[in-house]
């Protein structure tokens, strides 16, 4: 790939706090799909539609899909089990296998036992067969998350987090969606973070770190309740690492940040899209023309390359 | 606990004794409706008399609850057009806010 592109986006976030106009540049290419790659904390974008070749090769590649919200069935998309599955049928269509997918949560839109049967059997038909999950705040209604663990719970700690290790890169799996308090955002919890700082105790610096999350642990916008009350302190554990990428859902669109050796990013929707922050007055599902809609939806490719300094990211949408 | 939920419902038995004859009276009811709109619960406060029934609905295409800060009432997970009612027996100002949507916060208070 060159260096020199023409629709080469360079954006440079490494200052404090959070460069509105920078990801809002970055949700332009929301739909279109978009390449970044983040080097030496300057975050490089590329547009998909503009990319001839295939896709960087690495020693790992594995998908994040998010917000399936099986169940829903309002004008915002009738068809989600339509485009959950049109989902898996791209992530099956990728030139090589992802070693596994990770899904950010709200799988389901009412916790309903047949929702998420339904989302574990259309799953079941993609080539990645394992799926690492995090609990979304839809995935956790009425029994604060006890079906959501019996399902995926297997081998986690406390409320649902877990880490694991693939090709020498260390994948953190937060939750941030229970014991929400009035007028706050997500919540990590004490437990959670002392948690945090044990399980990445003993790695090396040099470990690159993939941490994911449903609720996003930046403040992309508080006042939709976008953003995790502790996110930073979960952070501030991690600064010792060369390379981290956070992956995070919730709001059903894609954006992403660097801010000095973390990328974020937030990954589609499979079922409906919501506004970019503050053009609507609520973040409520997005109501567009049919044939717009699965544009707006999508599946997020993750490459990691040894020895490189970050992990590729690859948005892509399902039209 | 026992006591409690006794104490509630003699005061439930009273509020009604005392609202009864207020109504005759011929005083407009106060509003005793909330709406879920757009992620926010309106009116966000509310002031009722003691005894009177809060009906919550939600209008939005996304599930709500009705959660009260203090853990006096909570409601299930509402889709859209569900309701949830609540008695509110004794006097005093319950803040509430739905546990999905944590900043969606509103207040009732009971005179």
């Amino acid at each position: 790939m060159s260096t020199k592109r023409r629709d080469e986006l360079l954006i440079d976030h490494n200052h404090d706090g959070i460069d509105r106009r920078g990801f809002l540049t970055c949700m332009a290419w929301a739909g279109t799909g978009a390449l970044c790659v983040m080097q030496g904390g300057v975050l490089k974008s590329f547009a998909l539609s503009g990319m001839s070749g295939s896709m960087p090769a690495g020693e790992l590649s594995f998908v994040q899909i998010s917000d399936s919200h099986m169940g829903f069935n309002k004008a915002a998309n009738p068809d989600v089990v339509g485009t959950l599955q049109a989902a898996i049928d791209k992530i099956n269509a990728l030139p090589a296998a992802p070693e596994f997918m990770l899904h950010t949560g709200d799988i389901t839109h009412l916790s309903k036992p047949e929702e998420f049967d339904t989302v574990d059997q259309i799953l079941k038909g993609a080539t990645a067969k394992d799926v690492f999950f995090v609990p979304g705040e839809h995935d956790v209604l009425n029994d604060d998350g006890q079906q959501y663990l019996e399902r995926h719970g297997k081998n986690v700690k406390g409320g649902g987090w877990y880490s694991f290790d693939k090709k020498g890169v260390h994948f953190i799996g937060l939750v941030n969606v229970l014991n929400l308090k009035a007028g706050g955002l997500g919540t990590l919890g004490p437990e959670q973070l002392l948690w945090i700082e044990a399980d990445v105790k003993h790695l090396k610096h040099s470990t690159p770190i993939v941490v994911f999350a449903h609720i996003p642990l930046w403040s992309v916008y508080p006042e939709w309740g976008w953003g995790t009350e502790d996110g930073a302190q979960a952070l501030a554990t991690l600064k010792k690492f060369g390379s981290v990428t956070v992956l995070n859902g919730h709001i059903h669109q894609t954006m992403q940040k660097v801010e000095g050796n973390v990328t974020f990013h937030t990954a589609a929707s499979t079922a409906f899209p919501q506004p970019q922050p503050g053009t609507a007055d609520s973040p409520g599902p997005m109501k567009v023309p049919a044939e717009q809609l699965k544009t707006l939806l999508g599946i997020t490719d993750v490459n990691y390359v040894r020895g490189r300094h970050a992990l590729a990211v690859v948005d892509s949408s399902l039209a | 606990m026992k006591r409690s939920v006794a104490m509630v419902i003699v005061l439930v038995a009273l509020g009604l004794v005392v609202t009864g004859p207020r109504a005759d009276m011929g005083e407009a009811p106060p509003a005793t409706e909330v709406r879920i709109d757009n992620f926010s619960f309106g009116p966000a406060e509310l002031t009722v008399r003691v005894g009177t029934t809060v009906k919550w609905t939600n209008r939005d295409d996304i599930p709500h609850t009705v959660v009260s800060t203090d853990k006096v009432f909570k409601s299930k997970v509402l889709d859209t057009d569900e309701t949830f009612s609540f008695t509110f027996s004794v006097a005093g100002t319950y803040p509430y806010f739905c546990s999905i949507h944590p900043k969606m916060t509103g207040q009732v208070v009971v005179q």
